[in-house]
């Protein structure tokens, strides 16, 4: 039983780490992306209609990737080659992500998607108590792991992710120094959209393999609300999913069993949640004024 | 070949009058396409979309239903926007001004006088303002991010709303269907000319609020405050303008416009409360904010415009069959458009050569 509630924890935080990882690179790169939600629900009505139509959960889950990457390609061509206001853009993108993938998914509703199963390391998954839950879960479980360790990694310990960090704090000075801002903000958020479309897509092929209209239902403003928590830092959203996680699956097993309270009241509780630990990270301002990448949302027009 | 960004000396007055316009034509373009893909004559679904719900009176009624809550919302998030406070969280305000509006008729049907529209309407502003209230000041106490905790009210709203009409507030001559019994004749928000179509006091109730908006943005101190805090906190700072105070005034009048949009909708256009009362008017009023220049008299325009969109979702999957959630991405990539286009006020753009090939030429000749 405590297993089993662990694993579809685990389940419930998988998409959120994903999702909030890939929006940490793109706001220590200096870039504020509101459209995770949109790009999400995009991946999610993408790699559910793939996996359908080819029956390969793996296409449909490269599919996605593709799909939010592309998302993000168009933000940043608003944001960072027109210069527009970064807030209104990514709210753009997720108003249009919402709008387009009720459009496109609706021939998809109701019909019985492609699952991707969990994968089974013999012997180690037999092992008491962590067997199933370290060595018998859905593969994009490992892939958030190694993306948090290799987000970790790249950030603070290559040349690269130094780069990324000085281009999010000072452009200006990045600038100077001869980095091209521009061009690193592209490909952080190239990276990002590509994670919030992996986010989606596990929505849609692991979660529950079916297609519902907005079936994000504000995740991808969880992820965002995840980055803040984190303070920027790659192991900290770890640590934040996984209680978002344990708050969804905790209310859904109250609503199982019946504890008098409606369900609607409990369903509202990951996001009055979010609002809670917002408050509780934003009141500590030195904390916040100390990670808050210096330039992040601000816009860069190179002076050549 | 390359673009680049030339920053202009001053905004550009032409380009400021003209990017709602550019950024219409240039959605209606993309939306042929989008038309031609789904393999459907994009003049023909461009007509039904957008100048056959224009033809009939009963339809004019349904654009000014439809634009009443739009512009309502709008203006008020163009105070915000222009005072730079993100308030996102429009349709949870929405939803709460029509639950606490909706208070009187739903739990005490017997009291039918004259005084219940007006306490309703009351009830309705004092539930959004109440509402947007929350975000404001856990911004301006904890320095919390507005954008995220508006927005998360809103999922918030929508259970509540959901709970309040299949629990407590559900009919009991109503065969268990998820809605409120429906509002006496007192509590009903009268149509503007009955004779002729549905329109009601709603939309009146916006063009009010729209001009008096225009009027305190534009003419009175208040409104310079808005715009001075909004582009330089600092030259406010200095002017004695106080921010906190700038983050609570424009919440509260936001977050009251969308709560008696909220009520006007559900006393005006439906006469009940259930479980879904809103298409999305408060996100679409953030389109309508920026179609409308965050100006309230373009918000007016540009609510219509939002609101056209809406019954010619309706109109064009009854007559040529596409889905109307056609219009939710017609609204969303308006927003980029407007965007885009709002560039050309502060930028022109200058297509050149890379330096580079000119210079390998200069070196060639010599």
């Amino acid at each position: 039983m405590f297993e089993s509630v662990l694993i579809t924890i685990a389940t419930a935080a998988t998409p959120l780490l994903i999702a909030a990882i890939g929006e940490l690179v793109v706001e220590r790169s200096g870039v504020l992306n509101l459209g995770v939600e949109g790009m999400m629900i995009m991946g999610a009505v993408t790699g559910f209609a793939v996996a359908m139509l080819t029956g390969s959960a793996w296409l449909g889950v490269f599919a996605a990737i593709l799909v939010g990457a592309a998302f993000a390609l168009l933000f940043g061509f608003l944001a960072l080659t027109l210069v527009t206001n970064q807030v209104a853009t990514g709210l753009a993108l997720t108003l249009f992500g919402l709008g387009l993938s009720g459009m496109l998914g609706e021939s998809f509703v109701g019909l019985p998607g492609v699952r991707l199963g969990a994968v089974d390391i013999p012997v180690l998954s037999d092992l008491p108590v962590v067997g199933r839950l370290l060595f018998g879960q859905d593969p994009l479980f490992y892939v958030s792991i190694l993306l948090t360790a290799g987000v970790a990694y790249f950030l603070f310990s290559t040349r690269a992710g130094l780069m990324l960090r000085a281009v999010g704090d000072n452009h200006t000075s990045a600038h100077a120094q001869g980095i091209n801002v521009i061009g690193i903000r592209y490909l952080a958020l190239l990276f990002g959209g590509a994670c919030a479309g992996l986010a989606g897509a596990y929505l849609s092929i692991v979660y529950t393999p079916q297609w519902v209209e907005n079936m994000t239902a504000g995740r991808g403003w969880i992820a965002l609300a995840l980055v803040v928590f984190a303070s920027w830092r790659p192991w900290r959203v770890v640590v934040g999913a996984y209680l978002f996680g344990g708050v969804t699956i905790g209310q859904l097993h109250a609503q199982a069993l019946g504890v008098g309270i409606p369900s609607q009241l409990l369903s509202s509780l990951p996001y009055l949640a979010t609002v809670v630990v917002l408050v509780l990270i934003s009141r500590n301002r030195r904390l916040t004024m100390m990670n808050t990448p210096a330039s992040l949302g601000r816009a860069f027009v190179p002076d050549r | 070949m390359r673009i680049e960004l030339v920053k202009r000396p001053q905004h550009s007055a032409m380009f400021s009058a003209l990017s709602p316009f550019i950024a219409l034509a240039l959605t209606l373009g993309a939306g042929a396409i989008m038309f031609a893909l789904m393999g459907k004559d994009p003049l023909e679904a461009l007509y039904y979309f957008f100048i056959d719900p224009l033809r009939e009176t009963w339809s004019l009624h349904e654009l000014a239903v439809k634009a009443a809550p739009l512009i309502l919302i709008a203006v008020g998030l163009a105070v915000c926007y222009l005072s730079n406070n993100w308030n996102i969280g429009a349709e949870g305000q929405f939803i709460i001004g029509a639950i606490l509006g909706s208070m009187l008729p739903v739990m005490f049907p017997e009291l039918q006088s004259w005084i219940v529209l007006p306490l309703m309407l009351l009830m309705g502003i004092l539930g959004g303002a109440a509402y947007a209230a929350i975000p404001a000041l856990l911004k301006t106490r904890f320095n919390t991010n507005e954008i995220l905790t508006s927005l998360m009210l809103v999922y918030v709203a929508q259970l509540f709303l959901d709970w309040i009409v299949r629990g407590p507030w559900r009919n009991p001559e109503g065969f268990n269907f998820p809605e409120t019994r429906n509002f006496h004749s007192y509590a009903i928000l009268p149509e503007i000319w009955p004779a002729s179509g549905r329109a009601h006091w709603g939309f009146v109730f916006a063009i009010l609020a729209a001009l008096a908006l225009w009027f305190v943005l534009s003419r009175t101190l208040k409104g310079f405050e808005v715009k001075v805090i909004g582009q330089s906190p600092r030259a406010g700072r200095f002017a004695g303008f106080s921010r906190a105070r700038m983050v609570i005034f424009a919440f509260l009048v936001s977050g009251a416009l969308a709560g008696l949009a909220g009520i006007s909708e559900v006393s005006g256009a439906i006469g009940q409360l259930r479980p879904s009362i809103s298409p999305g008017y408060g996100f679409a009023a953030i389109i309508v904010a920026f179609l409308g220049r965050l100006n309230p008299l373009g918000i007016i325009a540009a609510g219509l415009v939002l609101a056209l969109s809406y019954l010619g979702g309706e109109a064009a999957q009854i007559s040529i069959g596409v889905t109307d959630k056609v219009a939710r991405s017609f609204q969303g990539m308006l927003l980029f458009f407007v965007l885009a286009c709002d560039m050309l006020i502060h930028y022109r753009i200058r297509i050149s050569r890379p330096v580079r090939a000119i210079g390998g030429e200069a070196r060639a000749h010599v």
